[in-house]
């Protein structure tokens, strides 16, 4: 934690950074690997193309910038495109009271992501989860498990290739893993279709 | 012959290293404990896997998962607004603030956010706060319950119950209210409703003021509560705490004055926190944030315009019915709102709330179009709770109570 007046000066409307100086100063640290700013919304998002760097880049915005607060840290499936898989960061400053954006992409292949939680620690339950919902492993976390679903689930729920309705899975001691009651959703509707059945088909993206 | 009185001899060293390992386990030194998911301090469906030397915990591993739905997985399968009752089983202490919060994330994805007619802005924060005393009053009344003040809890809840009535008259039900629509409400508000909430407003402040008396300055309570569960300002934001725990811990903070949304910008209250950061500042925090929110109110039934709740928009509100029943392109309208929802740009947007829990925030992925490519719920009782395995060591057991009771949690939010 920087000093009162260190901090007054950081925090004041004259001398406060903003967010684009921020982007900038980092896209110059990481020169050739850090791309953007792109800006939708008032809001910034970083794109680094080296995913084997990322913990060095938040690890430098951190410690040099005062991004102290991951906000979020989530993943998306680019589900038939590659790279498969986007890791989308989010943090803060206390400090500047700046929000920035970091994304990196890995591919299907490869599935691994060097660990964030030695920056900040919040980062340890956000990749378990991360891990837990799309299977994406984080390199050099401490205690990589699942988190939502049950140890030894067989599969990854958030992947667009896993159907809503739900699998099956061979556990022992689960009450139940069949195909929720509803079959996955009781408002999933699409236009178009000859008779309800198809406009409201309980199940979207079935196997097969 | 030789060789079977030396196996003989092995066998019982075997044995009797054997023996000493037993012992030991049986002497042991740690002890496995496990509280939950159904124990009526985990609120919900939290399980806690502690490791115990005596009466002190050495480890604690929290388990989490019991309520999830997939929400996330869910949201990727329909139309923005199709998704707003989902949203009031994320926090469902505080739904109506989650309706706004989610409902805010859509409509700055939408390029909306500042159309928002002036009336349905200053109803929304009075959405989310009565949602933050109504969370705030079960909250304190739990934890209070927790650790031995019983009373407390039936003084809150009915206050609690006045503030059910006044959501079931403004939303049609009490505890899934599904109250905002994207680009505006479900239902403007109904006929002598804000005589009613001001006289809520003047009542629940007698309330407030009862559990405190009953509380901040009672000998077992404080007891229970000062220098337990001490989090650092360092932690808190290194855990990514948010909300009356960050606070709690020294860090002036709230996103309704450090990013103003709605009308918060245009309101005086102010930003209590605490000292040390242990249950009691938590606790303080909680009471004094019911205060600011009824000041909140006050202004808000002040100030209150006039005018329409919804933005002007065929493309985002669905129009009036007479009008679909009349006139060709209402009729339009409707079809499209209701087959396809509203036509999102390509983006993503990331919008934080400062919820009686902490920041909500949604992140939205667009490709275009009425359904998100991913939404990803940022849950504060998650990141609140995932500090668990670094405070509880070095507590005694009976402190988990009053950890778990001012950390303040709910678990339907924290698995989504």
């Amino acid at each position: 934690m920087p000093s009162q007046p260190e901090r007054e000066r950081r925090l004041s409307p004259e001398t406060r950074m903003t967010a684009k100086q921020l982007a900038k100063t980092l896209k110059q640290q990481f020169k050739g690997i850090v791309s953007g700013p792109v800006e939708f919304r008032g809001e910034l998002t970083l794109e680094v193309s080296d995913a084997s760097r990322i913990a060095e880049v938040c690890q430098f915005a951190k410690a040099e910038q005062g991004f102290d607060f991951l906000v979020d840290l989530t993943t998306i499936d680019n589900h038939e495109e590659t790279p498969r898989w986007t890791a989308v960061y989010h943090i803060y400053g206390y400090e500047h009271f700046c929000h920035l954006r970091l994304k990196t992409s890995v591919s299907e292949e490869e599935s691994e992501l060097p660990t964030v939680s030695s920056v900040w620690r919040t980062a340890n339950w956000h990749e378990r989860e991360a891990y837990d919902m799309m299977g994406i492993r984080f390199a050099g976390h401490p205690d990589l498990r699942r988190i939502l679903m049950w140890e030894g689930y067989p599969y990854f729920p958030l992947r667009k290739d896993f159907p809503l309705a739900g699998k099956p899975s061979e556990m022992p001691d689960v009450a139940f893993s069949d195909p929720a009651p509803l079959e996955g959703g009781p408002f999933v509707t699409m236009a178009g279709g000859e008779d309800s059945t198809a406009r409201e088909p309980r199940e979207r993206n079935p196997e097969g | 012959m030789t060789a079977t009185q030396q196996i003989e001899v092995k066998d019982s060293a075997a044995r009797s290293a054997q023996a000493v390992d037993d012992l030991r386990d049986v002497q042991g030194e740690k002890m496995i404990l496990n509280m939950g998911p159904s124990h009526p301090a985990t609120h919900g469906v939290l399980r806690l896997v502690l490791e115990l030397d005596g009466e002190i915990i050495t480890k604690a591993d929290p388990e989490i998962g019991y309520l999830h739905r997939g929400d996330e997985k869910i949201a990727e399968n329909m139309t923005y607004n199709q998704f707003i009752p989902y949203t009031d089983r994320l926090d469902y202490l505080a739904p109506l603030a989650n309706n706004v919060a989610y409902s805010l994330a859509v409509e700055k994805l939408l390029g909306i956010h500042d159309k928002l007619p002036e009336r349905c802005q200053y109803i929304r924060v009075i959405c989310c706060e009565l949602a933050r005393i109504s969370a705030h009053l079960l909250g304190l009344g739990a934890f209070a319950m927790d650790v031995g003040a019983l009373t407390v809890f039936l003084h809150t809840f009915t206050e609690r119950e006045k503030i059910y009535n006044l959501i079931e008259a403004l939303t049609g039900a009490r505890f899934t209210t599904t109250y905002t629509r994207i680009g505006g409400l479900s239902r403007d508000l109904p006929v002598g409703w804000t005589d009613e909430l001001a006289k809520f407003s003047q009542e629940v402040s007698v309330a407030i003021g009862e559990a405190d008396k009953l509380l901040t300055r009672n000998k077992i309570f404080v007891d229970r509560t000062r220098d337990v569960g001490v989090i650092s300002r360092e932690d808190a934001i290194d855990f990514g705490l948010t909300g009356p725990n960050l606070r709690g811990s020294n860090m002036e903070y709230d996103l309704r004055k450090a990013h103003p949304y709605l009308v918060y910008d245009q309101l005086d209250f102010d930003v209590p926190y605490g000292e040390v950061g242990d249950c009691y500042d938590r606790y303080l925090v909680r009471m004094e944030e019911m205060r600011q929110s009824v000041r909140l109110l006050d202004q808000c039934l002040a100030k209150l315009p006039g005018g329409p709740v919804n933005v002007d928009d065929g493309k985002i509100i669905l129009p009036d019915k007479q009008k679909v029943l009349s006139s060709m392109e209402e009729l339009i309208h409707q079809f499209m709102l209701v087959t396809q929802g509203q036509d999102a740009p390509a983006g993503e947007v990331y919008f934080g709330a400062e919820n009686p829990k902490g920041e909500l925030g949604f992140y939205i992925f667009s490709k275009g179009g009425g359904v998100p490519y991913r939404l990803k719920i940022r849950a504060p009782s998650f990141a609140n709770l995932s500090i668990l395995s670094h405070t509880l060591p070095g507590h005694m057991i009976s402190d988990v109570v009053a950890i778990l009771g001012s950390l303040d949690f709910v678990m339907g939010e924290c698995d989504r």
